[in-house]
């Protein structure tokens, strides 16, 4: 099978496809991109089904080679491309030649870009996915990011398949300072004060510098406990912000344990999270208490605007 | 009668929540709820994760119907236990202790004011009872640790516990199953891999398990090992 040969790995990029579902009961984490649209768009252009595995590219990108022809595209992150010393585009398909050379470089917005190539990274499979998790070392290459001398093979390229135009608009805003995520209250909002929630959406909170794909350490206005910062053991979900007793939140992402022992206030809803897969150290977070009607609104746009790219494959 | 309640997180997840307490008839009801929605695979439910005394449903809100899922998740929260076991046989767990591969059974002996053998006879006195599993792939939090032996995890976690130790914080004792820092008084240590992705059956505990622990001689732990290393894909 033909592949990407390794120049330069970047700072941090992994295989990720949409995660490794159904063995959380077993202590296995999710994983899969921080920023899921931004991921299935990539796959769209490129005509690839949405769970294919693509590149999540972060904060300083890869040099890859190509060894055959290949259709291609970038989404997410803002990165300066360049295909054999020549500006590429974002957010829409191209074709790179065989033995063609592509380098991420100065980035201007967001954290993670998503880079799809039609057929797929074809790594094996654990536990039905292919998504990287570092921690456990499982998944992708070898259950770590990728380095120099590494070789990624890639799966069929069907021809056939047709690839999508680029959005009209951007189906995902890169976030805005702050980043205004919204959250419905719970799970367990009521082991906080009254005014706990209150507090959240009181002023912004900056990402610290220990925030990873696991969990982003949050500074701003501190959340009190009602009865203690210790629960006994239970499930974190995806987005949820988990309070230990500094008071000051984490908001848990893809790579986050299955269990955790701390109270959790709220959890970002799911149409956002693809904004907060975005933000890396320095940004800042303005939270926001939302409806379920308004969660379920957003999710729906969200995924309107991806299916009418995806049927709308030319 | 409703003991247990219902909570939203997020749009994605629902969690049932028991009593809280580490007790083994709410960790039972909360493993047969899991069980139960495991096995009607209700359309849109992407996972469904037991832990102490809690259910966490995750699903697609996309492609779920949210008020039949909670209908059914409430009806089934509502069952009694039906004090069933899971019928899965007790999981024999091989440990050679003390040692280099146990290295805190000395403090453990001291904290108790027992000898070294007197805690080894403590530790594979009892059947445990898997509560649930988390932390890193394959962790099973196994209790109740007799009381005398339940000694606080270290004051300072070590940077890497071997994969396959055997350790006790408090009333609870688990194994590792990856290389990972951990502050659990280390006793001894297991051939036997708790997580392995190429094997037919990759989990060695699930959540609900009784686990005996064994003790086993040093000579034995090298022959099991290699006998494991063989059984699995090189």
């Amino acid at each position: 099978m033909s592949g990407i040969r390794v120049i330069k790995g970047g700072m941090l990029t992994t295989i990720q496809d949409t995660g490794r579902w159904g063995y959380q009961s077993r202590g296995v984490p999710v994983a899969g991109p921080m920023d899921p649209v931004s991921h299935r768009l990539a796959n769209a252009l490129v005509g690839n089904d949405r769970g294919a595995a693509t590149l999540e590219v972060t904060l300083l990108g890869p040099e890859l080679e190509f060894e055959d022809e290949r259709v291609i595209a970038v989404t997410g992150a803002e990165f300066d491309i360049m295909l054999d010393g020549r500006p590429a585009p974002r957010g829409m398909p191209f074709l790179v030649a065989a033995e063609s050379h592509l380098r991420f470089g100065q980035r201007r917005r967001g954290s993670r870009a998503y880079l799809a190539i039609r057929g797929g990274v074809s790594v094996p499979r654990v536990l039905g996915s292919r998504s990287t998790h570092v921690i456990s070392a499982m998944g992708g290459m070898a259950g770590r990011p990728l380095r120099t001398g590494d070789r990624i093979t890639l799966g069929v390229a069907d021809a056939t398949r047709p690839t999508a135009a680029p959005p009209a608009e951007p189906v995902v805003e890169l976030p805005s300072r702050p980043a205004r995520l919204r959250v419905r209250p719970g799970p367990q909002a009521d082991a906080f004060t009254a005014d706990a929630l209150e507090a959240l959406q009181s002023a912004p909170y900056l990402v610290g510098q220990q925030s990873d794909r696991m969990g982003f350490r949050l500074e701003g206005p501190r959340l009190t406990h009602a009865r203690g910062a210790d629960i006994i053991s239970d499930a974190t979900p995806l987005g949820v912000l988990q309070v230990p007793a500094s008071g000051q939140p984490i908001l848990l992402m893809a790579d986050r344990q299955t269990t955790g022992g701390y109270p959790k206030i709220a959890t970002v809803i799911s149409a956002d999270m693809a904004v907060a897969g975005q933000l890396g150290p320095g940004d800042t977070i303005a939270f926001s208490v939302c409806t379920p009607r308004e969660a379920m609104a957003a999710l729906i746009a969200q995924e309107r605007a991806l299916m009418v790219l995806e049927m709308g494959r030319q | 009668m409703n003991d247990f309640r219902i909570v939203p997180a997020g749009d994605a997840a629902l969690v049932v929540e028991f009593e809280a307490r580490i007790d083994p008839s709410v960790n039972a009801r909360a493993i047969q709820l899991a069980e139960a929605l495991q096995a009607a695979r209700v359309p849109g439910v992407l996972d469904v994760v037991p832990t102490f005394r809690s259910v966490a449903i995750y699903f697609d809100p996309l492609r779920t119907n949210g008020d039949a899922l909670l209908a059914r998740v409430d009806a089934e929260a509502a069952k009694p236990s039906s004090d069933k076991d899971t019928g899965r046989p007790a999981v024999r767990v091989p440990v050679c202790y003390g040692g280099e591969l146990g290295p805190d059974l000395a403090a453990v002996a001291a904290f108790s004011h027992l000898s070294e053998a007197e805690v080894i006879a403590a530790h594979t006195a009892r059947t445990y009872r898997a509560f649930m599993v988390g932390f890193v792939p394959g962790f099973a939090y196994l209790g109740i640790v007799e009381e005398r032996i339940a000694m606080p995890r270290r004051a300072t976690p070590r940077v890497r516990v071997p994969v396959g130790s055997v350790g006790i914080a408090g009333v609870q004792t688990g194994i590792y199953p990856m290389e990972t820092p951990g502050g659990w008084q280390l006793l001894g240590r297991t051939p036997l891999k708790p997580f392995d992705p190429d094997r037919a059956e990759p989990f060695l505990i699930e959540a609900g398990d009784a686990v005996q622990f064994y003790a086993i001689d040093h000579d034995r732990f090298v022959d099991i090992e290699r006998q494991s290393r063989g059984a699995t894909r090189p």
